[in-house]
């Protein structure tokens, strides 16, 4: 990772015409037509998850929902990075990177349906299910890396945070423990330019990149937006990492075109010509240029992207509807792993009292 | 064979080390000072700096790269140096550790166990000696120990590392050097009590004195004192403050109709509320007298100069067990 990468690396322009770059268009080589249509098609199908998901909240399936729209690239890219022992430690906001990992769409909404604190199997996928509080999971990937770079696993963990989560002590403490264990951790941070309403230079002075320079950690800012670049630079960083060269940090730079949640009005925070200025620079439009330019798009192959992203939405749409509340008892269930004498009791009580009532 | 208390976790903390290559030590200068209490004195000579590391000085990320070892397979114990400097952890400890099992409907574990030196007694400056216990108590899918003698911190600090539960371990700090007797074969054949259960350490029919951690060879000096003076005070060691045996404590107060419960943590929504509280709906009828409570004051820990007032000392529990006989 060279540490003079604070300017945007960026492979494809919005037009949809590749840039050359010495360091890192090597590192895309193998990507082949197959490799850019798969990508192509995991954008727009994370998009359509967001887009179903969206509806389901609004028509008050969903508790809350945290949309991605616009981030598809920074995502994707980053996601077909890694390899299938990597471990995933992610934000609420990674709907896409969880479709990657083989994250079913009936999994996806659990959580924000309130039917669980959780939605898939974490260890299945490799992926850990979303932390709410921001920042939290950075120190967990650094401990889950360098727990296996003690075994001598050659695998790498990458945590997805955002630009908000860049001014928590957990943050802050991960690089620094990072760093000091030479851990074999990815730090990839989301700089979405906002947290909810606070825009990112409320968060930092500094481009957030060059933080990791003070820690002795290389970091490089990559344009969020191209999912060619966010490609090599997270492979570039993951076999940092699995090299046993330490930990690496990421920016990519990017826009939350939706709300931080569906809870959220940014209308009230953010003007229509910022929102039009990166319309201009949508991710997915811009793979769609490049496939064009080269002959790799024809109408067979959008019938059957659409067609997917029709039938994961139709999965996700249904799985949610018929998603079974939890039973009352198991409101005891799994509090600690080994049996409790309070918890015991609480719950044989409240059965009686169930059953006395007659419900 | 005679040990300090310090000394018994240290040889707690080392068979477990040799016992299970998945238990690992970390926490700020336990490596080559041994901790500043000495508890992990020599351990990381002996096992190396991959089983005992020294960590960066930051508690959450101790404790958050702890949660992220753990959910590899390893079996962290924490050292969190002083008491009072837990609360940067707190989000660690109780949003991330405690829930995982519940969150994950099962499916993970975190074996963590956190040891933190608590409590006051050693003359030392704020944020040294405080009792954080009920915030922890307060927390689903924690469990929070509290060994009083050597014995038990030997035996407790085994199972709680054994255990597939995070376990707060709170080790009385003004007991470290107290010396006894302690078989360590004979709990490593035998197990003892088990980590939830409270002991009867001295038995008696006119009242029952409640007391964990510190506080509970005070209480024995008070129930020699008062047996000096014709009352027979039961005292009860609760060793687990996370659950409570209450039925321990609800059998001893059918025998004496009278309940003092004693701990060094401020009164006020502290541990002793919740004992007061269950122990009147389990043996309404057989009390006596009301539940009464002896504590550390309302107020921050007060300075080293003055924590002879805050501390519950013999004259304090023995005023409480006039009032408690009195009604």
């Amino acid at each position: 990772m060279p540490e003079k990468n604070t300017y945007p690396v960026q492979l494809l322009q919005p037009d949809g015409r590749r840039v050359w770059d010495r360091v890192h268009t090597p590192l895309i080589a193998d990507v082949d037509a197959d490799r850019l249509r798969a990508m192509y098609s995991d954008m727009v199908v994370a998009r359509r998850i967001d887009t179903e998901a969206t509806a389901l909240q609004r028509q008050g399936q969903l508790g809350l929902w945290p949309p991605l729209l616009g981030q598809e690239a920074a995502q994707i890219g980053s996601a077909h990075a890694l390899h299938a022992d990597d471990y995933v430690f992610c934000s609420y906001r990674e709907a896409g990177v969880a479709h990657c990992r083989g994250v079913p769409p009936e999994d996806l909404t659990r959580l924000w349906r309130g039917v669980a604190h959780s939605c898939w199997d974490a260890d299945a996928v490799k992926m850990t299910n979303p932390a709410i509080v921001v920042g939290a999971q950075g120190l967990h990937a650094t401990g889950y890396a360098y727990a296996a770079h003690l075994e001598g696993a050659e695998i790498a963990t990458i945590a997805y945070f955002g630009d908000g989560a860049t001014s928590q002590g957990d943050i802050a403490e991960a690089l620094g423990f990072a760093a000091s264990w030479s851990a074999p951790v990815v730090f990839f941070c989301q700089n979405n330019q906002w947290a909810i309403s606070a825009p990112v230079r409320v968060q930092s002075a500094t481009p957030i990149a060059r933080r990791a320079l003070g820690y002795g950690i290389p970091g490089v800012q990559v344009d969020g937006n191209d999912v060619l670049a966010v490609l090599a630079v997270t492979r570039q960083a993951l076999q940092h990492a699995r090299a046993g060269a330490g930990p690496s940090f990421i920016e990519a730079i990017t826009y939350r075109m939706g709300p931080h949640t569906t809870a959220d009005d940014p209308t009230r925070y953010r003007t229509d010509a910022e929102l039009e200025l990166w319309r201009g620079r949508d991710p997915i439009d811009r793979l769609r240029r490049l496939l064009e330019r080269e002959r790799l798009w024809d109408s067979a192959f959008e019938h059957d992207v659409d067609e997917r992203a029709a039938a994961v939405a139709a999965r996700l749409r249904a799985a949610t509807l018929t998603m079974p509340d939890p039973q009352p008892t198991e409101l005891f269930d799994h509090v600690y792993a080994t049996p409790h004498r309070l918890i015991a009791e609480e719950s044989r009580e409240y059965a009686a009292y169930l059953e006395g009532a007659g419900r | 064979m005679k040990t300090t208390f310090a000394g018994a976790i240290n040889h707690g903390l080392r068979r477990a080390l040799e016992d299970d290559p998945k238990v690992v030590l970390m926490g700020e200068d336990i490596g080559r000072l041994g901790g500043v209490f000495r508890v992990t004195d020599t351990l990381q000579k002996d096992f190396g700096n991959h089983r005992v590391i020294d960590t960066p000085l930051a508690e959450s990320g101790i404790v958050g790269t702890a949660f992220g070892m753990a959910l590899r397979g390893l079996r962290p114990v924490c050292e969190i140096q002083f008491d009072g400097f837990v609360y940067p952890a707190f989000d660690q400890i109780v949003s991330q550790v405690a829930k995982i099992h519940f969150r994950t409907r099962g499916k993970v574990i975190a074996p963590i166990t956190i040891r933190i030196p608590f409590g006051g007694g050693i003359g030392s400056v704020e944020h040294h000696s405080e009792s954080p216990e009920a915030y922890f108590a307060h927390t689903a899918g924690l469990r929070v120990v509290s060994p009083s003698n050597p014995g038990d911190a030997y035996l407790m600090i085994r199972q709680d590392i054994a255990l597939d539960d995070p376990v707060i371990f709170f080790e009385p700090k003004r007991r470290y050097w107290d010396k006894s007797e302690v078989d360590f074969e004979r709990l490593d054949r035998d197990g003892g009590l088990a980590l939830d259960q409270a002991r009867v350490c001295a038995s008696g029919a006119d009242a029952t004195i409640v007391a964990y951690g510190g506080t509970v060879a005070t209480a024995l000096t008070a129930a020699d004192i008062a047996a000096s003076e014709g009352h027979s005070l039961e005292v009860i060691d609760l060793r687990s403050l996370s659950p409570i045996d209450f039925d321990t404590i609800e059998a001893s107060v059918r025998k004496t109709g009278r309940l003092v419960i004693v701990h060094e943590a401020p009164v006020f929504a502290g541990l002793g509320a919740e004992i007061a509280a269950r122990i009147t709906e389990r043996c309404f009828y057989q009390l006596e007298s009301p539940v009464l409570r002896v504590g550390g004051f309302d107020i921050p820990y007060p300075p080293a100069k003055l924590e002879r007032h805050h501390l519950p000392d013999p004259d304090r529990i023995l005023a409480a067990v006039d009032r408690t006989l009195a009604a």
